[in-house]
């Protein structure tokens, strides 16, 4: 305690802050930043979690009466559709992984006292929070959230007479949307500089954490991708609002000849797309890196090959712009374009193959520690695999014909960048934890909420795979009208099932975080004996994070069971004359 | 612990692969010329990907049981990495996933580089919330003039696709809500939507493209099967999506004809 009364006096390092709001709500220092992204994730995790359940409810139960709610209508059925995905994609899983974690660990992973731009992180916190707001209140608007999806394809998201939502609620989303993209152009700048300038001595990037170098991947590709959807969202707006065209033709909407002419519908999904692909390496990158580092800590050997991970996530950011096209393979887009589009995809397989084999090879020959973080670890390879391997069938324009916009594509991403994604957010919550509270989360508890968790995640996103080769169109409020699909329902009604005890699951995990904030063992400053620079702080870190100290790194950051070392890991500032390969 | 996710992940492997092995739930009947080259490709796909699956679930399995922490005893080993392995699985996937996609490609390539044959039955299909309507071009081999301020959905087929009935080459242009096909012969869409976008999904003839407001689109298809085949809606087209369906009848040369003169018929 005494540390947090000492400061570095280094041009980044400022006074520790007095007073309540300073210290707690409009915050300079990294890590309450990152609690309040952490806390602003979980409250919207849980948001998409319930309408999730709500949805899959209805879509077995149509006519099913739900408390305080009543009957779910078709066009209740895609508001939900629409705030679920885009909640989960932009306030949970752009949020928590990079704005949360990273924004907390990568200052004290490389050394430093704080972000570079501490008003800046503190500004794309709360445009952030403005953003999730503005988001919420479409629900309690006149017609309701949008219907139109969260990718919201023109004209259905254009025009404001297609349907219920499409007036003030789709005008909240988007502009929700554009705030979002504000905030985390503000977050992307702060993180790629503060990676390139404010690293301790030592610390080369040859020696960054995995989790640092996907962070900072990860933020080239914020930078590069939210320019773009800030743009095409304004673009929006103008031909909701002024009455412009850019993406509406002549349209008749239900007998009406509407007012606009000239524009492109493929132009909205050209640009959503250049951002939405980027977006889902933007959610799996940072658990990659999680996953990177807790199989190294927890199996005691340094990570199988620590070059190639950051060649492989070099090579998947850089393609990651290239691949826009596999989503529009049945747009009307050139065939031609198809080819090339389907070709890049295929080889951004390549280096997500690499990291796979990379992992497998980190626990081959370990010795592997069964803390719950590593199980979350061990999960995320799981459905990194599995989600992984339907991208191959989606990839191939020929296989999208049967496969595109059906159930198969949302059982491929629920599962890579949907719960893998929450499974790395989990590693990271149950590893650093004991960091940010001061307290060790309970282990039993947090066996039971994996183990729940892997076999429901299966459950209910495996079998989509089924419906989506028997033709199951996704976005449908009911399987009611065709024919075929009705031998498909009893599957369906065993996934609503599988959510509900997957959903009901999570309130261990929920109640496991608060009861141990207050009650759980107190940790001690590396309670995983871990390499990395936050572990040599002390728990939780001071406002500076290394108590006016500046560390000095002498090794890369996976130095485990080095022969002839006095413990099996040496720790980045160790200056022990160990041979290490770093 | 190790022993309960070896067991776990396995179940898990095991019961998702017997599912797609057993083909319980498959790619729906096949009833057109591009079902077979499809459907190969989607089962050989699926082998490749199939081994890959088991075989990267039960290596994970296995090592994490395997190489569980036994006691003090036993070290783990002090290694980066294998330079050479880490080029040979490059390789490796590289040659699997490029030689995938080149396999792939001539069934793309016939399917939409190819223009419709001279033969082929010329179909307009236009889609609107929430219904598809086919027009078919009448003896003189022409589709009328249609018009976007002559449109009226509530009234149905021709009047919902805005049929200028001045002009004379939509005079005898028949409009339906049912899509009918002569088995065997090629059929050349033409597919439009006035609204939102829409997509004509027909699973058992594996043919899927998205109708966009402002493109004509065309594609082609041949039936090979006599059948009623449900068409479904696979593109988010508003709060009716889930219940924008038709019907397409495949039927024989004859009866196509015979169906065709009696539409002809009640035009007079
Ligand atoms: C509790 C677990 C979850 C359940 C039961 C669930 C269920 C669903 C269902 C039923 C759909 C609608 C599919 C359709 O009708 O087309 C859906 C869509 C979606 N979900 Fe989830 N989901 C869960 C978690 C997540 C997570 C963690 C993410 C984060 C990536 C996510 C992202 C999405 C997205 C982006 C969509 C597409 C929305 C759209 O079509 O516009 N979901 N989910
Ligand atoms: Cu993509
Ligand atoms: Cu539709």
């Amino acid at each position: 305690m005494a540390a947090q009364d000492v400061h570095a006096h280094t041009a980044h390092a400022h006074a520790a802050p007095q007073g309540f709001v300073r210290k707690y709500v409009f915050s300079l220092d990294h890590k309450v930043i990152g609690l309040q992204y952490f806390f602003l994730a979980l409250t919207a995790v849980f948001v998409g979690m319930i309408l999730s359940l709500l949805m899959r409810i209805h879509l077995v139960w149509p006519g099913a009466a739900i408390p305080l709610i009543g009957e779910i209508k078709p066009e209740t059925y895609l508001s939900l559709l629409t705030m679920h995905g885009t909640i989960m994609v932009f306030f949970v899983l752009t949020t928590a992984p990079q704005g949360g974690f990273g924004n907390y660990f990568l200052p004290i992973q490389i050394g430093a006292p704080d972000m570079a731009f501490p008003v800046l992180n503190m500004l794309s916190f709360w445009t952030t929070f403005v953003a999730f707001v503005v988001l919420i209140c479409a629900f309690f608007v006149t017609g309701g959230a949008p219907l139109h999806g969260w990718t919201g394809y023109a004209p259905l998201s254009a025009l404001t007479n297609t349907g219920p939502g499409e007036q003030l609620g789709a005008d909240l989303w988007i502009t929700s949307i554009a705030i979002f993209c504000v905030a985390s152009l503000m977050g992307a700048l702060n993180f790629i500089t503060t990676t390139l300038d404010l690293r301790a001595k030592g610390m080369t990037m040859m020696r960054m954490p995995l989790t640092v170098w996907s962070w900072f991947i990860t933020a080239i590709l914020g930078l590069l991708a939210f320019g773009v959807l800030l743009s095409a969202g304004i673009l929006l707006l103008l031909d909701r609002n002024l009455g412009t065209s850019f993406y509406i033709p002549l349209v008749v909407v239900n007998g009406q000849v509407m007012g606009h002419k000239g524009g492109s519908p493929l132009l909205w999904q050209h640009l959503f797309w250049f951002f939405g692909h980027p977006e889902v390496y933007i959610a799996i990158l940072p658990g990659m890196g999680v996953a990177s580092q807790l199989l190294s800590t927890f199996s005691r050997k340094p990570i199988f090959g620590y070059r190639a991970m950051v060649y492989a996530i070099m090579a998947i950011g850089f393609l990651g712009f290239m691949v826009w096209g596999h989503h529009m393979f049945m747009s009307g887009m050139s065939p031609y374009s198809a080819f090339a589009f389907s070709l890049m995809t295929m080889a951004i397989g390549v280096p997500s193959a690499i990291k796979t084999f990379n992992w497998l090879g980190t626990i081959h020959r370990g010795r592997v520690r069964f803390q719950t973080p590593m199980l979350f670890a061990i999960g995320f390879v799981s459905l990194f695999v599995s989600g992984g391997l339907s991208g191959p069938f989606l990839a191939q324009p020929t296989l999208d014909i049967p496969l595109h916009d059906t159930a198969f594509v949302v059982g491929h991403f629920h599962l890579i960048m949907g719960v893998a994604a929450i499974f790395g957010m989990f590693a990271a919550t149950y590893y650093w934890f004991p960091k940010m509270f001061g307290r060790m989360m309970n282990e039993r508890w947090g066996r039971i909420h994996f183990f729940i968790t892997l076999v429901g995640a299966y459950s209910i996103f495996m079998p989509m795979h089924y419906l989506g080769m028997a033709g199951q169109p996704r976005r449908y409020s009911q399987f009611t009208e065709l024919a075929y699909l009705h031998r498909l329902i009893p599957l369906n009604t065993f996934m609503t099932y599988a959510a509900i005890v997957t959903i009901a699951a999570q309130f261990i995990f929920v109640i496991n975080l608060f009861w141990s904030m207050k009650k759980g063992p107190k940790a001690s400053d590396n309670p995983w004996e871990a390499t990395t620079l936050e572990w040599t702080t002390s728990t939780p870190p001071p406002h500076d994070n290394f108590g006016g100290m500046t560390p000095v790194v002498h090794h890369g950051p996976y130095e485990y069971s080095v022969p002839g070392a006095a413990r099996d890991f040496i720790m980045q500032n160790d200056p022990a004359t160990v041979t290490t390969s770093h | 612990m190790g022993l309960a996710l070896l067991v776990m992940i396995w179940l898990i492997t095991f019961i998702s692969t017997y599912f797609f092995a057993a083909k319980t739930w498959w790619l729906p009947q096949g009833a057109s010329t591009s079902a077979p080259g499809i459907d190969h490709q989607f089962a050989f796909t699926y082998l490749l990907m199939g081994i890959v699956f088991v075989a990267a679930q039960c290596a994970l399995g296995y090592f994490v049981w395997k190489y569980r922490e036994r006691g003090a005893g036993a070290v783990a080993d002090y290694s980066h990495g294998n330079t050479k392995l880490e080029i040979v699985w490059t390789a490796l996937t590289a040659i699997l996933f490029i030689g995938l996609n080149l396999m792939g490609s001539p069934i793309w390539a016939a399917e939409r580089f190819a223009p419709a044959d001279a033969g082929a039955l010329p179909v307009e299909v236009t889609g609107m919330q929430f219904a598809w309507y086919f027009r078919y071009a009448g003896p003189d081999g022409k589709f009328g003039a249609t018009a976007p301020k002559l449109m009226d959905p509530s009234a149905g087929n021709e009047s919902a696709i805005g049929l200028d009935t001045s002009d004379p080459a939509a005079k005898d242009d028949v409009v339906t809500g049912t899509m009918y096909l002569p088995v065997n012969r090629q059929v050349d869409l033409t597919l439009r939507a006035v609204d939102v976008i829409h997509s004509f999904f027909v699973p058992n003839m594996r043919f899927k493209q998205d109708a966009v407001p402002g493109l004509a689109i065309h594609m082609h298809f041949t039936p090979t099967a006599v059948g009623d085949y449900e068409i479904a809606c696979a593109e988010l087209c508003g709060l009716g999506h889930y219940k924008m369906h038709g019907m397409l009848k495949v039927v024989s040369a004859e009866d196509f004809e015979k169906w065709m003169a009696a539409r002809e018929a009640e035009k007079q």
